[in-house]
């Protein structure tokens, strides 16, 4: 069985390698057939290995030590029980659509180059080599059984991600973005390192076994040196960790640039697995958390903030990717508060959900985006839907879990979410419960509004001939293209993803509420939210019963009523409301001003310092006033440097040296 | 044990070098000699690799000779856990240097890489040397090559430059040759570093030997506020003059301190430990804000050496094996890391003939291959798991977390401030549109470019995926190291 553990990892890094260093010899078929080949072998080899975890099977073991120092030994090894494996699962599939997927999407991307870069010379190849390259860190990082590894996979999905959102790197907008997206999770990355190292400082271990069973012992300790409760220290560490890499509030600002990537990876890294990371971590990490309340509060009211802040601004956001994005970050939230309402299951479910769904509404939006030409701008689409009845069929089925309708499999996981945040104790939940609630509206309003506003209504590609598109690649034609429907490479995995994104929602009963985790989540008897939903559940049909009758479905109906009023009964009326709440839809377009200020303060800030300290500090101050002045401080040192300034410092070098050995010889001669 | 092993490693590439003067002007042949003498320099290191004692926390591969019998000074060379790394990178990179020199150079062929062949055996000199005269002749000894290596093949301002290195590490060792005579003296007339690390020293005398050591090994490393001379060395020397000034040259003042300043003075190290933690810090943090604004790319990884280096003696000054080991794990992988950045720069050096960031922009568009290297280094220097950059800033932070809380909080800003200054330069220089005509007719690296920047690849990932070999190699001299620490020597 071992080895069918490595082959899930390292199949997808050896398409990867493949692709990547011998882009040229294999040639475009050679690297899409190999790294589909490699995740393919993942995919079924995570099926086999899911079977068998259902069976009961659970592994935990070491491949290699990867160092020892100072007491601690560090290891390189897998964990494999049910939360790796419903991971796995969800990791390879959407890898594996999204490889077939990019076939389609990236086949004209010499297109997207200037005809002499040799960047763009193996561009096609460069992309396989990247997403099969991420699948294998996101595998490493769920397969971990230990927080070096995971720390790992956290960084290595972080490089690729880096590398994919500036793949078109002529693009200044892009090559932005990128940096952000590392530099704002490297910020994440900051507190998740401050938290792994206080586990080792006083567990010992960086194992997760033996540091997950001394947890209570660790409950128990203050950290010496601030006096704060260790276990509340640890926790929150690793949560600014996963604020990073899932972006929460106000670590989201880079996910809605990352758009600037191509299309599939903005479904698979951007939506569908990545930025899941860090909900998964928390869930992993489930018996370090529920022992600090404070934690899993600061949780839910991150999460809260991110469901509902990020929700209102997908409803001005006009760019099709950007509203599937801000979409994403709301759906993070929600997963957010399940973690911290401890419904850790929940929370999972919901990504695995997500996953489906999301995808769906990102390579439905990609497929749009190659029928426009890579036009992204909503105000230029309108009536696609009798062009492209796939796509159309598709983004609908994402839009309707999405706004979390039954029985689509959105309904399920977020109807979840919202009851265990309405059971929760934990302080903030109530503030969390409303803006879960305000969120589900407006998650109606804007899921149906791109559904509307692309697909329904007028068809306004007509008219916008005159203008350059998005990302204008030197096509220079401005005549109206007909949009049609994208070929069967994009449609066939668009269809395989709609059917889990409908169905994976009925699995709840035995997947929440029929011990399916075992050991892998645990929640403290004092956390009862999850005790309390699993007494309520009548199954899959009494749910969807009982949730017709409840307000989360009437707010989200009623958000999609408003869209339809909005884009299709009354289409005049959205640029009324925006010229009388002008105000309003300022603040959203601006998203709150976060990334003006981040820019000014943060980046305009370090750039502030850095100059300072260099002009003030090494240049004025240390070769200045050290070396021309203040004989009083250094006044030997000082004196020494002047000669610099005269020009004697010649004579001055080789008579020290001369001194040197004639010292050296007088105090050998003197005995 | 008795062997030549470290005899060989100082003398073969010293022997060497004047083969290759005497190769004058028949240029060829004087760089095939160069490269043999240097891979043969790398051969005799290897056998100290193999045959180490791992369990041993000694000295071991150990040549005792008397010198100066008047003065006991002796020819003592010897290895244990800390310094045996140190002379297989150092022969290592010396192969590297005369491979990156190779076409570079039309001026003085011979010179050159004679001039990098005896630097590699005194600098093996220095890591191996147990007596504290034979170290200290080494130690002055090393300047003389860099320094002619600056002045003679280096850009426009590098007499400036030249001075300004050889004066600050002069001086920095006249205190250290005080420190020598008084441990002489107080030793009842022995030079062997071995009996030194015994001697019993009051505090205030400890205290002085420490300051003395510390201007001396502070100025090498160099620590915040003695740095400034670096930068500019950087910006002159050629581009083997950076690698080797980067990959080994910092790494003399850091070995003096575990060598000197920590076994010989203990106490005073414990008592002044607060101030040295501070010092890296302010390195740190302060220098990666000053390489955030960097205009000159070698400028910047200077800095950035300079801040790495602040993770190497914080290291050494938390007195926990993590931050030790880490300390030396980190100057290892600096000498990679530091020393494939400069070759980078090199390799765009050498077609643009400028190395400010502003004259570059899409360099991805002409030198694809390059810039697939270069993201990986720059990626190990922003200290990326699975990169080497990444272990030893991993283990320093964690043993400062260890240590204080808010040591280790201080430390891990690196994490940002280390990703800011490298991947903001490199976005500057390598993505982008085509900046210029320049950048567009530039042509991707050659094999020989190749060849070097894939070696330093393997060495980035193979350490940074499987470190233990590294550590391994160390613990017992580390754990020696630090229970003599903790004794007082009152």
């Amino acid at each position: 069985m071992k080895l069918l553990y490595l082959i899930v990892p390292f199949a997808p890094l050896l398409g990867a390698l493949i692709a990547g260093l011998f882009s040229k010899a294999i040639g475009r078929t050679g690297a899409h057939v190999v790294t589909i080949l490699g995740v393919a072998t993942s995919f079924i080899a995570s099926v086999i290995i899911f079977r068998d975890v259902m069976a009961g099977n659970t592994f935990n073991g070491d491949l290699y030590t990867w160092l020892e120092s100072g007491g601690l030994s560090l290891k390189i090894g897998f964990l494999i029980d049910p939360l790796t494996a419903v991971m796995m699962i969800v990791v390879t599939f959407v890898s594996l659509m999204v490889h077939i997927y990019t076939i389609g999407y990236m086949a004209h991307d010499e297109d997207n180059w200037p005809a002499d870069s040799k960047a763009g010379t193996h561009s096609y190849q460069r992309f396989f080599a990247y997403i099969s390259l991420f699948t294998f860190s996101m595998l490493m990082l769920v397969m971990s059984n230990n927080f070096v590894q995971l720390f790992f996979g956290w960084e290595a999905v972080g490089l690729v991600s880096y590398l994919l959102i500036g793949f078109w790197s002529n693009r200044p907008t892009a090559i932005y973005a990128n940096l952000k997206a590392f530099l704002v999770n490297r910020v994440g990355d900051f507190g998740f390192l401050l938290g792994i190292g206080l586990i080792a400082a006083y567990a010992g271990s960086l194992d997760y076994a033996t540091v997950f069973g001394k947890a209570k012992e660790l409950a128990a300790m203050t950290e010496t040196v601030t006096g704060w409760p260790l276990i509340t220290a640890i926790c929150i560490g690793l949560f600014i960790g996963a604020m990073g890499k899932s972006a929460q509030f106000p670590l989201h600002v880079w996910l809605p640039d990352s758009m600037e990537g191509p299309t599939p990876i903005s479904a698979l890294i951007h939506a569908a697995t990545m930025v899941t990371a860090g909900i998964f971590m928390v869930s992993r990490m489930s018996p370090l958390f529920e022992l600090s309340d404070t934690a899993l509060s600061m949780v839910i009211i991150v999460g809260a903030i991110t469901t509902l802040f990020m929700a209102l601004i997908a409803i001005v956001s006009t760019d099709i990717k950007r509203v599937v994005a801000y979409s994403t970050l709301s759906q993070l939230g929600y997963m957010t508060m399940a973690l911290g309402a401890s419904a850790y299951s929940v929370a999972i479910f919901h990504l695995m959900t997500h996953a489906f769904f999301k995808a769906v509404l990102f390579l439905g939006a990609g497929s749009v985006i190659i029928a426009m030409h890579h036009e992204q701008d909503m105000r230029r689409m309108g009536g696609l839907r009798k062009y492209m009845p796939i796509t159309y069929a598709t983004v609908l089925i994402g839009a309707i879990a999405n706004a979390g309708l039954p029985p689509f499999a959105g309904f399920f996981s977020k109807d979840s979410i919202i009851m265990a945040v309405q059971a929760s104790q934990i302080p903030g939940a109530t503030f969390a419960y409303i803006c879960a609630l305000a969120a589900v509206f407006i998650g109606g309003l804007y899921s149906f509004r791109l559904v509307f506003f692309a697909f329904h209504g007028k068809e306004r590609f007509r008219e916008a001939a005159h203008g350059h598109g998005h990302d204008d690649h030197g096509h220079g034609h401005h005549a109206v293209h007909e949009p049609h429907e994208s070929p069967k490479v994009v449609t066939i995995p668009l269809i395989l993803l709609a059917i889990p994104a409908i169905a994976s929602g009925w699995v709840i009963g035995s997947f929440l509420y029929g011990n399916w985790f075992g050991d892998a989540i645990v929640v403290d008897p004092a956390h009862g939210a999850m005790a309390q939903l699993k007494a309520g559940f009548t199954g899959v049909f009494g749910m969807i019963a009982h949730g017709v009758v409840t307000l989360p479905f009437w707010l989200a109906l009623s958000g999609a009523v408003l869209a339809w009023f909005l884009y299709i009964v009354r289409p005049d009326l959205p640029a009324v409301i925006k010229k009388k709440a002008g105000f309003l839809v300022t603040i959203l377009e601006k998203k709150y001003g976060l990334d003006d200020f981040n820019e000014w303060f943060f980046a305009g800030g370090a750039r502030g310092v850095g100059r300072g300290l260099w002009k003030g500090g090494d240049q004025a101050l240390i070769d200045g006033v050290a070396v021309n002045g203040s004989a009083r401080l250094v006044g030997w040192f000082a004196g020494v440097l002047r000669w610099i300034q005269s020009g004697h410092i010649y004579q001055y070098a080789f008579s020290m040296i001369i001194g040197v050995f004639v010292l050296l010889t007088l105090w050998m001669n003197r005995a | 044990m008795s062997s030549s092993l470290l005899s060989l490693a100082i003398w073969v590439p010293i022997l060497g070098a004047f083969v290759v003067f005497a190769a004058g002007n028949a240029q060829n042949l004087a760089r095939w000699a160069a490269l043999i003498t240097a891979i043969a320099g790398f051969a005799v290191t290897v056998p100290l690799y193999l045959g180490f004692d791992v369990t041993q926390a000694g000295m071991q591969f150990v040549e005792q000779r008397a010198w100066i019998p008047r003065f006991n000074i002796e020819y003592f060379l010897g290895v244990d856990g800390i310094s045996v790394l140190f002379i297989l990178l150092n022969s290592f990179i010396t192969i590297l240097v005369v491979i990156a020199g190779w076409e570079v150079i039309k001026d003085k062929v011979a010179q050159y890489m004679g001039a990098f062949l005896i630097m590699s055996g005194v600098m093996n000199g220095i890591f191996s040397a147990l007596d504290a005269v034979l170290f200290y002749v080494f130690f002055e000894a090393s300047l003389i090559p860099m320094y002619i290596i600056i002045g003679v093949w280096g850009g426009p301002n590098r007499v400036y430059a030249a001075f300004k290195f050889f004066l600050y590490t002069l001086l920095g060792s006249l205190l250290m040759l005080i420190a020598l005579i008084y441990l002489f003296l107080a030793s009842g007339g022995s030079f062997n570093l071995l009996e030194w690390h015994q001697l019993r020293i009051e505090m205030t005398p400890q205290i002085l030997l420490f300051l003395a050591f510390l201007v001396a090994f502070a100025v090498k490393v160099p620590m915040w506020p003695v740095h400034t001379w670096l930068p500019d060395a950087h910006v002159e020397a050629p581009t083997g003059g950076s690698v080797v000034l980067a990959a080994i040259m910092l790494k003399l003042g850091a070995y003096g301190f575990l060598r000197f300043s920590l076994p010989i003075a203990p106490d005073a190290s414990q008592y002044l430990a607060p101030m040295m933690i501070a010092l890296s810090l302010i390195a740190v943090i302060y220098i990666g804000f000053v390489a955030l604004v960097q205009l000159d790319m070698k400028k910047l990884i200077a800095y950035s050496s300079i801040s790495h280096m602040g993770f190497v003696t914080l290291g050494f000054f938390i007195f926990n094996q993590l931050g030790v080991e880490g300390a030396l794990v980190q100057m290892i992988s600096h000498g990679f890391v530091s020393g494939a950045m400069f070759l980078c720069v090199g390799v765009m050096y050498d077609r643009m003939h400028s190395r400010q960031i502003a004259d570059y922009g899409g360099v991805a568009n002409t030198m694809p291959k390059f810039a697939g290297f270069f993201m990986l280094f720059a990626m190990a220097n922003a200290g990326l798991p699975a990169t080497s950059g990444f272990v030893g800033e991993f283990m320093v932070i964690l043993g400062a977390i260890k240590f204080n809380f808010w040591i280790g909080f201080a430390a891990a800003t690196t994490l940002v401030l280390g990703a800011a200054y490298t991947l903001w330069m490199y976005k500057r220089v390598i993505f982008g549109p085509v900046a210029n005509a320049h950048v567009a007719e530039l042509t991707d690296i050659n094999s020989r470019e190749f060849l070097f920047l894939a070696v330093l690849a393997a060495c980035v990932l193979a350490m940074g995926i499987y470190p233990f070999p590294f550590t391994e190699v160390m613990h017992a001299s580390v754990d020696n190291l630090l229970k003599h620490v903790a004794v007082s020597k009152l």
